[in-house]
């Protein structure tokens, strides 16, 4: 029974790892060809003509990724900070409920909301309005974990802080946050991972652009936008590099967990 | 130096259930008080009343007097934050920060209320840990290891160091040896006798023994009432309440 058991959670993983790794591969044999120099560099071309590149949507990826951290990563952390030391209430259970809600939102809802709330007002696409998409998509993951993890905190290490004469928000910020960190690293970086991939909340926000742009308040290229467009397109080579262009927002994907996980482990013995 | 606790008419209360009725108590300084009594009798929620932890649980709440040193506790202007502050506090199970090195366990008081000053904090972990006899144990491995990977008794040497470094001026200890191997045990009672030298010490304890080996007064408590406080000699050897003599004799607790 025991055996079974073990084998059956050994299967149950390596079945996990398929998928995740075919489609790896398949990205990497379809998408390797097409990353050069000049991809990860140059602009696009227009349609027919060879060459031409991504930059300007990895670029625009990244800024919009950065926008979308500002704004929910701290509302994430701290609504989860509500949740757990304060929201022992209707209150807080009507938060709860909101974020399990809005968790469940189609993601296109929330980029319409957004188009309506601030693309209509501004009168323009901008780079800024779909940093706040999938910062709004990214805080109901990030709020829920953070609730999770300080709720695991023992209830005796803050008693410890406040034995210790350290007010309570210090106590929260300092001792429970920090002892809960590893948790809520983790909640952040799916959640950053999530939306990382996300194109239909950009659809109506961000909008795309074959051109570079910085500013935050012009449409902004996104990989996903791009690989969407080139990918529905009837031109053969744009096919290739919506390949590419997927392969390299895994890779960045991956890249960004893997430097935030390096940078934030604890180099405490025993810990 | 210590400071002598006067409490006067303390009620606490969990929600609607009195927990301490009516507790007068006179705590001289630079002594080492024991608390005893059956599970659930009131003394753990004493001493948090001591230093205003009791009010941290939620619905509870308590009043009355007590006054520590110049200090009044439960005055209109008194502080929760100041008052645990001056008077530190050991508890049952050992609690380090589990993220935090050895050093960053003894500086948290002080580096979370706003102490900067490297020189001086250095000085004064090296003085608890010194204080907690746990110094030699540990000062080769201050930053690299955490609290949290020493042993038990090792860890309730830390807590008391860390509850040492803010410099109170009363130290509280709840059961601070109930879950410790005899060894530890008898470490941390050394501690308290050293201890008294700069503190005034009220311990909690279930083990009449360790009251008997540490304390110069006892007092016992029984539902939530202090039925009697004198020299511990005279506690064990010829109580004068009935009730007190049942329980130090083992009929009963």
């Amino acid at each position: 029974m025991d055996q079974g058991a073990t084998a059956f959670a050994i299967l149950a993983a390596i079945l996990v790892l398929v998928p995740l790794l075919a489609i790896f591969a398949y990205l990497v044999i379809k998408g390797i060809g097409s990353v050069n120099l000049a991809f990860l560099t140059q602009t696009p071309k227009p349609p027919g003509e060879a060459g031409g590149g991504m930059a300007n949507a990895i670029v625009g990826t990244g800024l919009i990724l950065a926008i979308a951290s500002v704004f929910g990563v701290p509302l994430g952390i701290g609504s989860g900070i509500y949740l757990a030391e304060y929201g022992r209430n209707r209150f807080g259970d009507f938060i709860r409920f909101t974020a399990d809600v809005l968790n469940g939102v189609p993601s296109i809802v929330i980029g319409i909301a957004v188009y309506s709330l601030i693309v209509v007002r501004q009168k323009h696409f901008s780079a800024f309005s779909g940093g706040v998409a999938l910062g709004i998509m990214m805080i109901p993951t990030i709020a829920r974990a953070t609730e999770e993890m300080l709720l695991m905190v023992p209830n005796v290490v803050r008693e410890a802080a406040y034995g210790l004469g350290i007010p309570k928000w210090r106590t929260t910020l300092s001792i429970s946050l920090r002892t809960a960190s590893a948790g809520v690293i983790t909640g952040c970086m799916l959640a950053f991972a999530r939306v990382a991939g996300e194109t239909a909340p950009l659809l109506f926000t961000a909008f795309g652009n074959q051109f570079w742009n910085l500013k935050l308040n012009q449409p902004t290229a996104a990989l996903s936008l791009q690989v969407f467009t080139y990918a529905i397109s009837p031109y053969d080579e744009w096919h290739k590099q919506a390949w590419a262009g997927a392969l390299i927002l895994i890779v960045m994907i991956v890249g960004a967990v893997a430097a935030v996980r390096l940078t934030t482990r604890g180099s405490l013995k025993g810990a | 130096m210590g400071v002598g606790i006067e409490v006067h008419g303390l009620n606490a209360w969990y929600g609607k259930n009195l927990a301490l009725n009516s507790i007068d108590m006179s705590v001289p300084a630079n002594h080492v008080t024991a608390v005893i009594g059956p599970s659930g009798c009131g003394k753990s929620t004493f001493v948090r009343c001591l230093n205003r932890m009791h009010e941290t649980i939620p619905e509870a709440y308590a009043e009355g007097s007590v006054k520590v040193g110049e200090m009044d506790v439960y005055g209109s202007g008194s502080d929760p934050v100041e008052v645990r502050r001056r008077i530190g506090m050991v508890f049952q199970k050992p609690n380090p920060f589990p993220t935090m090195s050895i050093y960053g366990n003894v500086a948290a008081g002080l580096k979370l209320n706003g102490f900067r000053n490297r020189k001086q904090m250095d000085e004064l972990v090296e003085r608890s840990l010194r204080l907690a006899a746990l110094w030699d144990e540990v000062k080769d491995n201050l930053h690299k290891k955490s609290g949290a990977s020493l042993s038990g008794g090792q860890q309730q040497r830390l807590c008391i160091a860390r509850a040492l470094a803010v410099e109170p001026e009363v130290l509280l200890m709840d059961e601070p040896a109930s879950a410790l191997d005899p060894i530890s045990t008898s470490k941390i009672e050394e501690l308290i006798f050293q201890l008294k030298q700069h503190y005034t010490v009220v311990i909690v304890t279930h083990n009449m023994q360790q009251a008997a080996r540490v304390a110069e007064l006892t007092g016992f408590f029984l539902m939530g009432s202090l039925i009697e406080y004198d020299k511990t000699e005279k506690i064990f050897t010829t109580p004068a309440d009935k009730r007190t003599e049942d329980y130090v004799t083992g009929r009963f607790g």
